[in-house]
């Protein structure tokens, strides 16, 4: 099917329809991650492995396609910073660091609202544990590549000299 | 019948463990490993830890994948044996000191099923369970933990999760940056 | 004694990590040690007949305080295991340079190749 290689045309056409849904679900459980199991990092993981999989099943081009390096080496950071903004926030309007300056009120327990700061925390979190298992992951599925065709080329040499 | 059942899980464990470190193919030492990982991942789903249950499950899955991605198709001529006689017998005599280590703190393990806020008195974890919600709106207390009672150890945890991804990333590219200069 | 079964399993990792001359089954002995870890905090903060750590609406706090298990070890449990994955992506990175270097994942075979 596509030039890249990859898998046979049945993984790549599952990988099609359940892309979408995992990184739905994945955010899901970030977002809700205050009322239900789960938070920022079972969200960012699974998220990350919605892109893993068009990485396994079309190889590293359309995985970049998805999501640009660049992008994610800025949404790694943004995560990051967020993180630390939001808790120097907390220092600026509450006075203590990583204070929850929103609040709570016993009216908006157990709703979307009810807990201020933690889900922008969650999302902050999640994007970051996202961004850099994708980085990491394509790297090293690319180095992969450099390293056997290189090993095996070096194994060939010692065999088969004549 | 909690106790029985979590025994169970960790005897399987040990023997995937067993299996992991002992087989001499690297594929199925690796796959062995995952099959502990998930029965760990059921083991928590039991001791009342969704959360981890679900982090664990879709960790592990991400473990196995770059693990096979890093060892399949390389030279899968095993390596066997093991290191030589001095190192062998200095790890031995580690395992014994430790093994001994642990059979001396054994007694002061607490029993099983007895939590620490219910035999200390002024237990952190009583006020993060009877305050959580109301403090900080949160329902599912481990995230009133992680992100309002003790959201230092959150951040210290995400830059230690940046500098070890930062570092494998340094480690990868420093190579593709070196390349041409080796050839010259 | 269920810790004891735990330590059993940190001890098997030990032993990879110590008397294995293939460096991804150190990386396995490690991964091994970590899951025994982890599952020995959350055994030492189980409580019994507990339930899990989330409050349902309309429950009492005090009746859910007397019932939940303990959330500090899982939050720093959960710490741990991120943390882990960011280890294990670190340690995979080092050996595959390392296997592009020498070629090979045997560690004696590597230090008999430096000389």
């Amino acid at each position: 099917m596509a030039a890249e290689g990859g898998m046979s045309l049945v993984v790549k056409t599952v990988t099609r329809w359940l892309k979408g849904l995992i990184f739905l679900f994945g955010m899901y459980i970030m977002i809700y991650g205050h009322l239900t199991p789960g938070g920022g990092f079972a969200g960012g993981v699974i998220c990350a492995s919605a892109f893993i999989l068009i990485t396994l099943a079309y190889g590293a081009p359309e995985a970049y396609r998805h999501l640009p390096r660049g992008a994610a080496e800025k949404l790694d950071s943004f995560g990051a910073l967020t993180f630390l903004i939001i808790a120097l926030l907390g220092l600026w309007f509450a006075g203590v660091f990583f204070r929850n300056f929103i609040g709570t009120s016993p009216e908006s327990h157990f709703r979307l609202t009810s807990a201020g700061v933690i889900v922008p925390c969650n999302l902050a979190i999640g994007l970051k544990v996202l961004s850099s298992l994708f980085l990491v992951f394509v790297m090293l599925s690319a180095l992969h590549i450099i390293v056997s065709g290189e090993g095996r080329r070096r194994i060939e040499r010692r065999r088969h000299t004549p | 019948m909690i106790v029985e059942l979590t025994a169970g899980l960790i005897l399987l464990m040990i023997a995937g463990a067993l299996v992991a470190i002992e087989t001499r193919n690297l594929l199925s030492a690796v796959v062995s490993v995952g099959a502990v990982g998930y029965l760990l991942s059921v083991a928590f789903l039991f001791l009342g830890a969704p959360d981890i249950a679900i982090t664990q499950i879709v960790v592990e899955i991400l473990c196995l994948v770059i693990l096979i991605r890093a060892t399949i198709s390389r030279d899968l001529t095993s390596i066997s044996g093991d290191r030589e006689l001095i190192g062998l017998l200095a790890s031995l005599a580690l395992l014994l000191v430790v093994t001994v280590v642990v059979i001396l703190t054994a007694a002061y393990f607490p029993e099983f099923g007895a939590a620490v806020m219910d035999r200390v008195a002024g237990a952190p974890s009583r006020t993060y369970l009877l305050d959580g919600l109301e403090k900080t709106g949160a329902a599912n207390s481990v995230t009133a933990v992680l992100l309002d009672f003790r959201a230092y150890d959150t951040l210290g945890e995400a830059t230690v999760l940046f500098c070890s991804i930062l570092g494998a990333l340094t480690v990868l590219r420093r190579r593709a940056r070196k390349k041409p200069e080796e050839d010259a | 004694m269920i810790y004891a079964l735990c330590l059993v399993l940190v001890g098997i990792g030990l032993y990879g990590v110590l008397a294995k001359k293939n460096v991804v089954k150190i990386v396995i002995g490690l991964m091994i040690m970590e899951y025994g870890i982890h599952l020995l905090l959350i055994l030492i903060g189980y409580r019994r007949n507990g339930a899990f750590p989330i409050m349902q609406p309309g429950q009492d706090p005090g009746a859910y305080a007397s019932v939940a298990v303990d959330p500090l070890p899982q939050a720093l449990v959960l710490t741990s295991i991120v943390i882990s994955l960011g280890v294990l992506a670190l340690l995979v990175a080092l050996c595959l340079r390392l296997y592009e270097k020498y070629g090979t994942f045997d560690i004696s075979e590597m230090r008999r190749l430096r000389g």
